[in-house]
């Protein structure tokens, strides 16, 4: 950028009207978290909402990528739980080849087995992303009721291929050795794993703010959702960007994927399908094509899941269906709404 | 002299679904001038300039700039030959900033700092608002950033939609001000306009259309000066517009 970053200097001594963040949404997720605290011993609260944020954020890797896809290219991508399953799957292969290293007590030799496994999660499902926007997905541009038929037929056949390559039986998964177990602050007991969840959601979050408001792709992908047709008219193709957001989309629900396998220590066929109801609360709470609103609506999502979980586990998923359905009286486009032509 | 044509449109139909809206436009855009399209509503001018930036595409007849046939290119192509196009609906991006909006419109690297001057001397709100999401501003504000983002790097070609429709006078001015200082930098300009005033004022020649069709070409002045012919074409009188 040129020295045009800094603002015009002004003639007059008016004060320059600022961009401000709307941070009522932003503020819900305190606001959730305080109002459960008198329902829930201190002990116990710390421990929840730790495991809530953990599952926001691991809901948020599976969630964001979608959400643009949605924004950019207004499809509706119902196999986008395939992303996910095949991401836990392959990182379940690599582990279980690296088993000697999850065993080790030693953060080091973890995360050599961790890393490797969650990498090639994002590359299969980001290759399996490409082939679906190529195949499936681009003869169906801009027609719904297609997308979601062909994207459900799309996600059973990728359901029923992880039955042919890895069985129909649950396989059972272990958290590395220096992941399992929690910390101990008197009675508080927070999980390490989901520590670490937490810490790669933020880091994920944070890479997707930079690459979204830092730069000309994100510049770009950020004009896209709101206006596809304009980004095309001042000289960008737009179809490019429509493949690099949906492989990255794709990506990413393979990165939540295999967290979310080593979280719950088993994989099994149906586990992108499961989170599908989640995610798609989420990317409405938040704002379809918003990521930061895709950030807090899993935050949010997240936090409610285990509060109502342990308060009245019979209703934890209605809770989260009642949180969106008074989001949507409260903001009919979400919490951010994107700007839309 | 008849000017060097830049643009060149030779029996072009654009059918939308079952509408058959285009039935055989011609026209021609000479070079380094500023070409008014008039016509009642509904008349095809807005699919008239879609159709040349590519957003719709022509099933019969030609499209020529510069001499590339550009009929069935697509939009992207077709911009980065040189051509701008300003929409009715201005086709800003509302929750980008004024400053964002304009790097995005700059393809060939950072905002050039004189060009934004000369910009910001038409229109100085959007110095003022340089970090306000363009949603955020008036019509007028975005009606002047969606121009600017057209003009922020020098292009051959505009297109520009009905930019007056709905502004206070005293920004219509503003823009008719700025499109003659661009009218000297030698931009060709193709400006679909219902304000006959300011049509008036700054068209080199004519195109007027009515159902799908170019039904009068010319020369500004001369429609400007004849009164039946304006209510024969227009259903107007300039007389009602003074």
């Amino acid at each position: 950028m040129s020295s045009i970053a800094t603002p015009p200097s002004q003639g007059g001594g008016d004060a320059l009207p600022e961009a401000r963040l709307d941070r009522i949404p932003l503020a819900l997720v305190p606001a959730l978290a305080i109002v459960a605290l008198p329902f829930i011993g201190l002990p116990t609260w710390v421990t929840l909402t730790v495991a809530g944020l953990a599952m926001g954020m691991m809901i948020f890797m599976m969630a964001s990528g979608l959400t643009l896809v949605f924004g950019l290219m207004d499809v509706m991508n119902f196999a986008h739980a395939a992303f996910i399953s095949v991401g836990a799957y392959v990182a379940t292969s690599v582990l279980l080849r690296f088993s000697g290293w999850m065993q080790e007590d030693s953060l080091l030799l973890n995360i050599g087995a961790v890393a490797p496994a969650v990498l090639a999660a994002m590359m299969v499902a980001g290759l399996l992303g490409w082939f679906f926007e190529r195949v499936i997905i681009r003869p169906v541009y801009g027609q719904h009721l297609k997308q979601i038929l062909i994207t459900m037929g799309g996600l059973i056949v990728a359901e029923q291929l992880i039955i042919v390559l890895w069985g129909p039986d649950i396989i059972p998964l272990q958290k590395p050795a220096s992941m399992r177990g929690s910390f101990q602050f008197g009675d508080v007991a927070i999980e390490k794993y989901r520590v670490f969840a937490v810490a790669l959601g933020l880091a994920v979050f944070a890479a997707m703010f930079l690459v979204l408001n830092r730069t000309r792709i994100g510049l770009l992908i950020r004009a896209g959702v709101e206006d596809a047709e304009m980004v095309e008219s001042l000289g960008y193709r737009i179809r490019r960007l429509f493949v690099g957001v949906f492989v990255a989309g794709a990506g990413l629900a393979g990165l939540g994927g295999a967290m979310w396998a080593l979280y719950q220590e088993s994989v099994s066929v149906a586990i992108g399908g499961q989170m599908m109801v989640l995610i798609f609360i989420v990317i409405i709470i938040g704002g379809m094509g918003s990521v930061g609103g895709c950030f807090v609506g899993s935050l949010l999502v997240g936090l409610l899941a285990n509060y109502i979980g342990y308060l009245q586990p019979k209703v934890a998923l209605g809770s989260n269906i009642l949180l969106m359905v008074l989001i949507l009286l409260w903001r009919p486009q979400g919490l951010y709404p994107v700007a839309k032509r | 002299m008849m000017s060097e044509v830049l643009l060149n449109l030779s029996g072009v139909h654009t059918r939308i679904g079952q509408y058959h809206i285009l039935q055989g436009v011609d026209f021609a855009v000479p070079r380094g001038e500023l070409t008014i399209l008039l016509g009642r509503n509904g008349a095809g001018k807005t699919t008239t300039l879609r159709t040349i930036m590519g957003m719709w595409q022509a099933s019969e007849g030609a499209i020529h700039f510069e001499g590339h046939d550009v009929t069935c290119w697509q939009t992207p192509t077709i911009a980065r030959l040189g051509v701008a196009y300003v929409p009715e609906s201005m086709g800003i991006f509302a929750g980008l900033s004024v400053q964002e909006n304009l790097t995005l419109a700059a393809r060939n690297g950072p905002l050039d700092e004189s060009r934004l001057d000369w910009i910001f001397r038409f229109f100085p709100a959007l110095k003022k608002f340089w970090f306000l999401p363009a949603g955020l501003l008036s019509g007028g504000q975005k009606q002047m950033l969606a121009i600017s983002r057209a003009i922020v790097e020098p292009r051959k070609l505009l297109l520009i939609d009905e930019p007056t429709k709905g502004l206070a006078p005293s920004i219509i001015n503003n823009l008719i001000e700025a499109f003659h200082d661009l009218k000297k930098t030698d931009t060709t300009i193709l400006l679909v306009e219902q304000n006959f005033n300011a049509a008036r004022s700054l068209g080199n020649s004519v195109a007027v259309m009515d159902s799908g069709r170019i039904v009068h070409r010319g020369c500004m002045a001369e429609l400007a000066a004849d009164g039946d012919l304006q209510k024969k074409l227009l259903g107007l009188s300039l007389d009602m517009h003074q």
